[in-house]
């Protein structure tokens, strides 16, 4: 039988699906970690938790239990508004044949890093 | 592309990262508080202490730690949640990383030549001298685990905050550690707890459920030894009692928060006046040691 609406059939729990995957309904965070004071803080994966104090926390013992962090952010994966792949083209191509945006015609001294 | 990127960068974000204090280091697995672990092991007996009472002493605060560390670690793979799993490990690593010290303390204090090993791995039950509490089971009820963790938790940094300046090194650089480590174990087990307590019926019924089982053990808690008494008198222990007003007082205090009800029963018995610290134990003991010490039994010596 062909659904309708698809949207429906693709919500309903198959028969017999256990309870753990049904449980599995807490929401994905992102965690971002700073490593020592004064640099900035990067993306070391996700975790999911019932909400943001239970993330904290998570990430605390999945991302920094060997002393790796000073500081945690977490924020939920869906609160992310992220650039699409397919925006790739109009979203990135235009700016690398402008060699004039590039910073290219000067040396950088070797004591300036990341520049 | 910077012509930085493949050297060591002390400002690299990302490389910061996995600069780990110690990692290198072989004893890495005591944890990366100590700075010099094997020479405090060796530090000399503090004047005026009894040998044979700081190895007994160290074997009562070292096995609590071990057996409670191994009855953490049964959740390794079975949590209910992937994220709770790391952080139960976590906290069974660092008990565990407190019994290693004060294992090979007691060890290097005896003068039998046994080492950390021996006394973990070659001991029978009633050489352990843990409080039973620590050898209870929960049969993977997550309940009676957070109860479990809460009440032993909140008991043992009410101890090991009053041994930072105990007069044996090794004995107050572990209680360094533990205060550090115990304040986020207890911290973690009450947010649970709270979340439980205070959550839907059904979870505030099963974490009710988990009071009840562990709290006939909470009695033992508070039980002063022979040998805590003279060591307290030296100034190297604690006596038990004095932490049982910490202790209800912060019990009290998660119990209100999470609209739970303080348990009313009645404490577990002793036989013959001998409890878990004279090597009476439940026999929970004896299948949390068969599963730790099985493989260590059968091929002797065996290292990886």
């Amino acid at each position: 039988m062909i659904p309708a609406d698809d949207a429906p059939a693709a919500a309903e729990p198959a028969a017999g699906e256990t309870p753990a995957a049904a449980r599995r309904g807490w929401p994905l965070y992102e965690v971002f970690v700073r490593g020592k004071r004064g640099l900035n803080h990067v993306h070391v994966g996700s975790i999911h938790a019932a909400d943001d104090e239970m993330a904290l926390h998570n990430a605390r013992d999945v991302y920094t239990r060997r002393n790796e962090g000073v500081s945690i952010w977490v924020v939920r994966a869906d609160h992310i508004a992220a650039s699409s792949p397919s925006e790739k083209d109009p979203f990135f191509a235009p700016s690398a044949d402008k060699i004039y945006r590039h910073p290219t015609f000067y040396a950088i001294p070797d004591e300036v890093p990341h520049l | 592309m910077s012509p930085h990127a493949e050297e060591e960068d002390a400002t690299n974000a990302y490389q910061s990262l996995s600069e780990t204090a110690g990692i290198d280091d072989p004893r890495w697995a005591f944890g990366s508080g100590f700075e010099d672990v094997e020479a405090e092991i060796e530090a000399p007996l503090p004047a005026g202490v009894d040998a044979a009472d700081l190895a007994e002493y160290c074997l009562m605060l070292g096995d609590d730690a071990l057996v409670c560390a191994q009855r953490i670690a049964e959740w390794v793979s079975n949590a209910p949640e992937l994220e709770e799993e790391v952080a139960l490990a976590n906290t069974a690593l660092d008990l565990l990383g407190q019994a290693r010290v004060l294992l090979s303390r007691a060890g290097h204090v005896e003068g039998a030549g046994r080492d950390e090993d021996a006394l973990a791995y070659l001991r029978s039950e009633a050489q352990y001298r843990n409080v039973a509490l620590a050898e209870r089971g929960d049969d993977l009820d997550f309940g009676v685990a957070i109860a479990r963790l809460l009440v032993f938790t909140t008991w043992r940094l009410a101890l090991m905050s009053r041994l930072l300046d105990s007069r044996d090194p090794v004995v107050a650089a572990v209680a360094a550690k533990a205060v550090k480590e115990l304040t986020y174990h207890r911290e973690h087990a009450a947010r649970w707890a709270v979340r439980l307590g205070d959550g839907t019926d059904e979870s505030h019924r099963r974490m009710q459920a988990g009071l009840e089982a562990v709290w006939p053990f909470v009695e033992e808690l508070f039980r002063t030894t022979d040998v805590e008494r003279r060591l307290v008198a030296v100034g190297v222990a604690v006596d038990p009692a004095d932490t049982r007003a910490e202790v209800d007082a912060v019990l009290d205090q998660v119990l209100a928060a999470a609209t739970l009800t303080r348990p009313d029963r009645a404490p577990m018995g002793l036989l013959g006046g001998r409890g878990g610290r004279q090597g009476v134990h439940t026999e929970a003991l004896g299948h949390v040691l068969a599963t730790m010490q099985s493989l260590a039994r059968a091929h002797p010596g065996a290292t990886w």
